[in-house]
């Protein structure tokens, strides 16, 4: 713990109409539920603050795909692999409550497979547990998929939460350990204040003022908005993308499923629409079908050209698909920063600002560095 | 009156009702089990939103009984379109 004594508060107290905690986090969704899990874990009086509720925020719209299949060997990986572990810990800490499987990953290539096998390579050197399989697995493992498809890796290590449940259910978890929630709270202006115990960061909010040693920014994609109300800056912008939700269907889909240049969309730094095909079954027998990236600000408007898109993507992969019903389309935006990588550390411009955005649900696996 | 069919029951309607509604109003409650657990599922959000309360009619899977209008002689039957 890099707390030191004259920190730390003994109580969660309030004084006048101010609060005080060790640490407070900006922001409800899964990185913020996972700052505060892991913040009452080491023993640290903890506050989430949120300007709506909890799963309000990106974390509502996710797919929860824990991936580690989708990233090229550096940072983002080494990251990738340790929080897919913690989040297989914490699932068994918090209870099977939030729909969490490693069901595996299986990327496909349409044409050329090269630069598709090329990838796996570099991952298996780089620790992922992957695999070419040929047309017979596949057949086996997704006997749905379009039959002309006969390039495929399997990745046994790729998972899979609901993502709002997750949210709900670990700070939930936190709560019971004494963390508190403030749901309904704008966080304005965030201040240094000084004070005997030293120096303190205070949060002003519409529901009034908190204070702490240490201040989380865990507010997604606008993390930047908060970097601003204290002080500082951050670079990240809002990238939309569409899930189409089909009825729910007895089980056809068995694994996470995926169209190889999807690795390239991730990676892109286009603004422009890019699509490619991700279909997956859920627990509850609905599939959820994606993948579109676009950055057009937080323009919410449902383009109904995108989601022709994605469904005819879907269905040249799984052509049972041409005759199931939609439910329902919905959007969301991603945070996106310019080097792709999660922002993880020290604010030095506020001096204990400490940014905790992770690009993904999954990112927040990254996150118990940040608490301790 | 007009009436449609639910599981050899005529279930009677006026000119407007929707098929949950009529059902709701001939006392059944229960229109299909869950996929998961097997237990009843009835109307919930009654605007069209949630799909709990999924019928078919006259063999089309998928209907949603609170926003469908009631049809003369139409035949309303559990979906298990979706059961595993
Ligand atoms: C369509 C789609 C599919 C996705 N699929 C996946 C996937 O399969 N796997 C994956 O890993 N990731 C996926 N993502 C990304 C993932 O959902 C997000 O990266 C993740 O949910 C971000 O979580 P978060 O806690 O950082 O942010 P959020 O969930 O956005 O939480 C931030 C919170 O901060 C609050 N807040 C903001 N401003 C303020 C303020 N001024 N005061 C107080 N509170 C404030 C908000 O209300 C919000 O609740 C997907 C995203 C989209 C849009
Ligand atoms: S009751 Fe919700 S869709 Fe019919």
């Amino acid at each position: 713990m890099v707390m030191t004594p004259a920190h730390s508060i003994t109580s969660l107290n309030s004084e006048g109409s101010q609060k005080s905690a060790d640490v407070i986090v900006i922001g409800a969704g899964i990185v913020g539920a996972m700052c505060a899990y892991f913040s009452i874990k080491a023993g640290l009086r903890t506050l989430v603050i949120d300007r709506s509720t909890v799963a309000s925020g990106t974390t509502g719209a996710g797919e929860g795909n824990i991936m580690v299949s989708d990233k090229s060997p550096g940072p983002e990986l080494e990251l990738a692999l340790i929080s897919r572990d913690l989040w297989f810990e914490v699932g068994n800490d918090v209870g099977d409550s939030f729909e969490l499987v490693a069901k595996g990953g299986i990327a496909i290539a349409r044409h050329d497979p090269t630069s598709l096998f090329d990838f796996a390579k570099s991952q298996r050197e780089a620790g992922v547990d992957c695999r070419v399989i040929d047309r017979s697995e596949l057949y086996e493992r997704e006997p749905f998929i379009n039959r002309s498809i006969e390039h495929a890796v399997y990745y046994p290590q790729d998972g899979q939460c609901q993502p709002m449940l997750a949210a709900a259910n670990i700070l939930r978890h936190a709560r019971t350990a004494g963390a508190q929630l403030i749901p309904h709270s704008d966080v304005l202006r965030i201040e240094k204040s000084k004070s005997s115990t030293g120096s303190l960061l205070k949060v002003h909010t519409t529901s009034g003022e908190y204070v702490a040693p240490y201040v989380i920014n865990a507010s997604g994609t606008w993390a930047g908005e908060i970097a601003e109300r204290a002080g500082s800056s951050l670079p990240i912008m809002p990238r939309k993308g569409f899930i189409l939700v089909t009825a729910p269907l007895p089980p056809k889909i068995f694994h996470k499923v995926y169209d190889s240049d999807y690795v390239d969309n991730v990676a892109s730094s286009e603004a422009d629409l890019q699509t490619s095909t991700v279909v997956e079954g859920t627990k509850s027998g609905t599939i959820l079908i994606g993948a579109s990236r676009q950055r057009v600000g937080y323009n919410k408007n449902i383009d109904v050209s995108v989601i022709k898109k994605l469904a005819q993507q879907a269905t040249s992969l799984y052509p049972f698909l041409a005759d199931t019903q939609l439910l329902r389309v919905y959007n969301g935006f991603r945070p996106y920063s310019p080097d792709h990588l999660p922002v993880i550390g020290e604010d030095f411009h506020v001096q204990v600002c400490i940014t905790a955005l992770a690009m993904k649900v999954q990112a927040s696996g990254y996150l118990q560095p940040v608490a301790n | 009156m007009k009436t449609f069919q639910f599981q050899n029951k005529s279930i009677p309607f006026n000119e407007g009702d929707s098929v949950g509604a009529a059902l709701l109003r001939a006392g059944i409650k229960s229109l299909r089990k869950s996929r998961i657990n097997g237990e009843p599922r009835a109307m919930m959000c009654g605007i069209g939103q949630c799909f709990d309360c999924v019928v078919t009619i006259d063999g089309k899977p998928l209907q949603r009984a609170c926003i469908t209008p009631a049809r003369d002689g139409a035949q309303v039957g559990i979906d298990e379109s979706s059961a595993s």
